[in-house]
């Protein structure tokens, strides 16, 4: 755990983002960190926070913000507005079974600010 | 060593090879104990007669090959076809054949089958004569077909109108010509012949009747018929299909008995007068009959089958049991002729018992049905079906097993009507576990109900597989789906339709405990009947489910809502958005149009009408929705729901108000009808249309509401659908005021919201609605669930709940706020690309 936490600080930044109250509850928002764009999603009920890259990979579509989050079995995931390909919020793991995959990346809560390691 | 020969390889002789095979099953033919010869006088092993017309419609021969030279090796079955069994010796017990094969018997089966009836006409042996029996036969007419324009077929019955549709195929003038006044004289009465007299010849084949050939003219190719009254009817080919005629010469050569007309005589076991000699099919002479259908050759094959493995002691004690007998054969029959369904059943003209008989006819339609019930009422003794025939299978089964009528057995004939559950589908678990379902193969309804729950069969194409049912003449395949469906389901395997992982619920019952508990937010739902957080699939259900019991407005539940719902417009590629405002009936003023192409204009948005009569605007950005709308509101526009599951448009044509042919006022129906439904949340979305006469230039009877003027009033029909499956919308009422057609849609409307499934049309939901378009008609009108006073309450107060959704985000800064591509930032999404495609802009590359 210490070892991963020290690797994660020593090839990723962290960004603050926004303050939590602009972030929807039980859904998503993207932020823009210089040029990248990142979705972050909040899950009220556990106070889970995710992040992962806007860019669908089906289409190229930045737009995975916009995508409904849930669970299956359990494990939290987000669903694509345009065709409904859905991805693990915890390992960017496709979950219809296809190849494509997106990055995740840590999130944590601050002060009332969001933060996102890059 | 049991030598077996069989004299025969049609259908009748290859059928008793599969019958010995199965009864002696384990019992190897080369092992000594039993050798089984087959000859064959046609080039090709056995092939499928009864659907021989098939070649014609391009069915490659082999394809009607029961089964290859192969299995006969495989099987150790010596098979010799285009060898001709010239001379029995029954004392020395050995066949001999046209090329001088000498072969040992014990048992012999004459399996020699008919041979087409031709009259001794003069002209007979004119070139462009033929008979329809093999498919040499059907190679020759083929051939001679290709140069030839009129077509007579000589016979009408069952081959002669399988032998005129071939004829018709060939793309020839096709007549029939028939010596009885009546077309299949052994099947149908008068009328139901009528009926099917009227069907040929609206599809182009010419029906003579009372015609007696006398003559056939023509040098030394055939030119014409003439006949007993002088007439003469000109064709350059001729087809004979005037009954068959029993291959009995051989067995007459050696002495065998025969029937007085032709035909071998046998006894109950298949017995020839020689007890060493049996025949079975055409060939047979039972019981003073010829049976020439397919069904009761099987049955005789299984006899002959079992009466040799019980005497050769080669019985596999699978098989053991009485030797079986044939006892005479239902000669009921369904067969499709050129279209036209004609079916037989039981004792279908009832000459000679008492009995009373109900008809019904409709000649627009073309359909004939007949059925004979016993003088008590009790019992149905046979019947004659003609132009509709689905209920053949359920009428033949409660003629054969005896089964009580209901007490109205004039129900057995109404037409079914469309999407109805039909009485065969429903009362097929109601048999008895003996009756035979295919009789061709001697399949009873528990043979095949076991052999689904023992092997766990899923689909039709396994069950013929595993018990051969429906492989014969196919006429029992719809009754092995029921029997399929109703198998199953008392099994409990069919899935209740929950809605995800997170729910244990259907729709409906999601829905009722909505209504119940007034549950307001998706987070009370999912923690009173759900678990997890939800997905993709439940939050719009539910979303669609509140707004259909509260119609709240739906951007206070933004977050469970699919995309298009969650900004309110729809998505397109690139990940910009599309407007289209409400243009109720398609009715526009110039100034409202003026207004939206400034719109467009300002906001550099591409324009296209849609199918729905309004105006799309296409690639604004999600930050751009909330000032668009604005202007939009300002200029008096409201809301589409395009993106809703929702009421979308209420299409019209202008009606009695411009039209020449308008009977009555389309536009300003529509609008009303459009005014009252819009912002109406249902599990799909719904189209709507209003026609202002019978031309129906809306298209109303696509949509899932349409209503068509009438002179009257209004015709109203429902559950119609475009797109992938079109289906048309079905009358749910006729002649109706305004009034009522509303009160009509609330109550369907309402009870579709209430039971469909999340994301079923209306098409889809009546198509698996148990009772279909009967049991919506008695809802929605005659209110057999007593429902309808409530539907109309919950309809109107969903109707006073509408509120603009577009109007409410403008006014609002905190719903407004939502409408941004980032959070931490103004700036819109940097990636957007456009390119210009016809003086407008379009995405760039997906």
């Amino acid at each position: 755990m210490v070892s991963q936490n020290i690797s994660i600080e020593n090839t990723r930044q962290w960004y603050r983002t926004a303050p939590v109250t602009a972030f929807p509850a039980d859904g998503g928002g993207c932020v823009k960190i210089g040029e990248r764009q990142i979705a972050v999603f909040h899950f009220k009920a556990t106070g889970e926070w995710y992040a992962c890259q806007n860019m669908c990979p089906h289409k190229a579509q930045m737009i995975l913000a916009r995508g409904l989050i849930g669970d299956c079995q359990g494990e939290p995931k987000v669903a694509c507005p345009f065709h409904k390909k859905t991805f693990s919020l915890k390992t960017g793991q496709n979950l219809n079974g296809e190849e494509y995959a997106i990055e995740t990346y840590p999130v944590r809560v601050e002060d009332g600010f969001v933060y996102i390691a890059l | 060593m049991t030598n077996i020969v069989v004299v025969g390889n049609g259908m009748a002789g290859f059928k008793f090879c599969e019958k010995l095979l199965a009864r002696t099953e384990g019992i190897a033919t080369d092992g000594g104990r039993f050798s089984l010869t087959v000859f064959g006088e046609e080039p090709r092993p056995a092939y499928d007669r009864v659907h021989l017309s098939a070649y014609f419609s391009g069915t490659p021969a082999d394809e009607l090959t029961l089964a290859p030279a192969g299995w006969y090796a495989d099987h150790g079955i010596r098979l010799f076809t285009g060898e001709c069994v010239v001379q029995i010796d029954r004392d020395a017990r050995t066949v001999t054949t046209h090329s001088g094969r000498c072969v040992p018997y014990d048992v012999l089966v004459m399996a020699t089958g008919s041979a087409p009836f031709v009259p001794s006409v003069p002209g007979i042996h004119k070139d462009g004569i033929f008979v329809y029996r093999t498919i040499e036969d059907l190679e020759a007419i083929t051939n001679w077909g290709r140069q030839a324009t009129r077509a007579a077929v000589i016979g009408g019955g069952l081959l002669g109108l399988e032998a005129a549709k071939a004829a018709l195929d060939m793309g020839l003038e096709t007549h029939v010509v028939e010596f009885a006044p009546r077309l299949m004289p052994r099947q149908l009465d008068s009328a139901g012949a009528g009926i099917l007299k009227a069907k040929m010849e609206a599809i182009g084949v010419s029906i003579h009747l009372s015609k007696n050939t006398t003559h056939f003219e023509g040098y030394d190719r055939v030119a014409g018929l003439r006949f007993a009254d002088d007439t003469v009817l000109d064709a350059d080919m001729v087809i004979i299909s005037a009954g068959i005629k029993p291959r009995d010469e051989l067995a007459r050569k050696i002495g065998l008995a025969i029937g007085p007309r032709g035909g071998i005589v046998v006894n109950d076991a298949m017995q020839t007068s020689d007890p060493a000699i049996y025949a079975v099919g055409e060939c047979a002479l039972h019981g003073g009959m010829i049976y020439g259908l397919v069904a009761p050759a099987y049955e005789m094959a299984d006899v002959v089958a079992s009466a040799i493995a019980k005497h050769a002691d080669l019985e596999s004690e699978r098989a053991a049991g009485p030797t079986k007998l044939f006892t005479g054969f239902d000669m009921s029959t369904k067969l499709k002729l050129i279209g036209v369904d004609v079916a037989s059943f039981g004792d279908p003209f009832c000459e000679t018992t008492k009995h009373r008989s109900l008809v019904w006819e409709d000649r627009l339609n073309g359909i004939y049905k007949r059925v004979n019930i016993s003088e008590d009422g009790k019992y149905l003794l046979g019947g004659i079906l003609v132009g509709e025939a689905e209920a053949y299978n359920m009428l033949l089964q409660t003629c054969k097993n005896r089964i009580l009528l209901p007490p109205t057995p004039e129900d057995l004939l109404l037409p079914a009507r469309k999407g109805e559950g039909t009485a065969a589908g429903a009362g097929v678990m109601s048999l008895p576990d003996e009756a035979l379902i295919c009789s061709c193969e001697g399949i009873s309804k528990g043979d095949i109900c076991s052999s689904i729950t023992e092997k766990e069969l899923g689909d039709v194409a396994a069950i013929k597989k595993c018990t051969k049912a429906g492989t014969g003449c196919g006429g029992c395949v719809p009754m092995l789906g029921d029997l399929l469906t109703e198998t199953l389901k008392a099994q409990g395997k069919i899935v209740r339709k929950v809605l995800c992982e997170h729910f244990d619920h259907t729709r409906q019952e999601l829905y009722d405990l909505v209504r119940i508990n007034e549950e307001e937010t998706f987070d009370e739902v999912l923690a009173h009947y759900g678990k997890g957080h939800g997905c993709e699939v439940c939050k719009p259900a539910v979303a669609s489910i509140l707004a259909s019991v509260h119609n709240d407005l739906i951007a206070r539940h933004s977050v469970i809502q699919d995309t298009n719902d969650r900004y309110l417009a729809n998505i397109q590629r690139g990940g910009t958005y599309s407007v289209v405002p409400r243009v109720a009936g398609g009715e526009i003023t110039p100034d409202r149009l003026i207004a939206l192409g400034q719109v467009a204009q300002k906001y550099n948005l591409y324009c296209k009408i849609t199918g729905g009569q309004r105006i799309d605007l296409f690639g604004a950005r999600v930050d751009q929705l909330p000032m668009i709308w604005e202007e939009l509101i300002e200029a008096g526009f409201e809301s589409g729901h395009a993106y809703g599951k929702a009421l979308r448009t209420v299409k019209s044509c202008v009606g009695s108000t411009w039209c020449r042919f308008g009977v009555q006022d389309s536009v300003g129906f529509a609008i009303e009808i459009e005014n009252r439904y819009k912002g109406l949340r249902a599990p799909h979305k719904l189209k709507s249309a209003v026609s202002g006469c019978v031309r129906e230039c809306a298209e109303a009877q696509s949509k899932d509401f349409g209503i068509i003027a009438t002179e009257k009033g209004w015709n109203l029909y429902v559950c119609g659908n475009g797109g992938a499956k079109p289906q048309h919308a079905q009358l749910l009422a006729s002649d109706i005021d305004r009034e009522t057609c509303i009160r009509y849609i609330d109550r369907f409307l309402m009870f579709y919201i209430k039971t469909a499934e999340p994301l079923a049309r209306t098409a889809t939901w009546l198509n698996k609605l148990e009772g279909g378009m009967g049991y919506l008609r008695s809802v929605v009108i005659d209110d057999v669930l007593g429902l309808n006073e409530q539907f109309e309450q919950e309809m109107q107060r969903l109707v006073d709940a509408y509120q603009c959704e577009w109007k409410s985000v403008v006014e609002s800064d905190d719903l407004r706020s939502e409408y941004r591509h980032f959070i931490n930032t103004s700036d819109p999404d940097p990636t957007l690309a456009f390119v210009e495609e016809r003086g407008q802009k379009r995405p760039a590359g997906w």
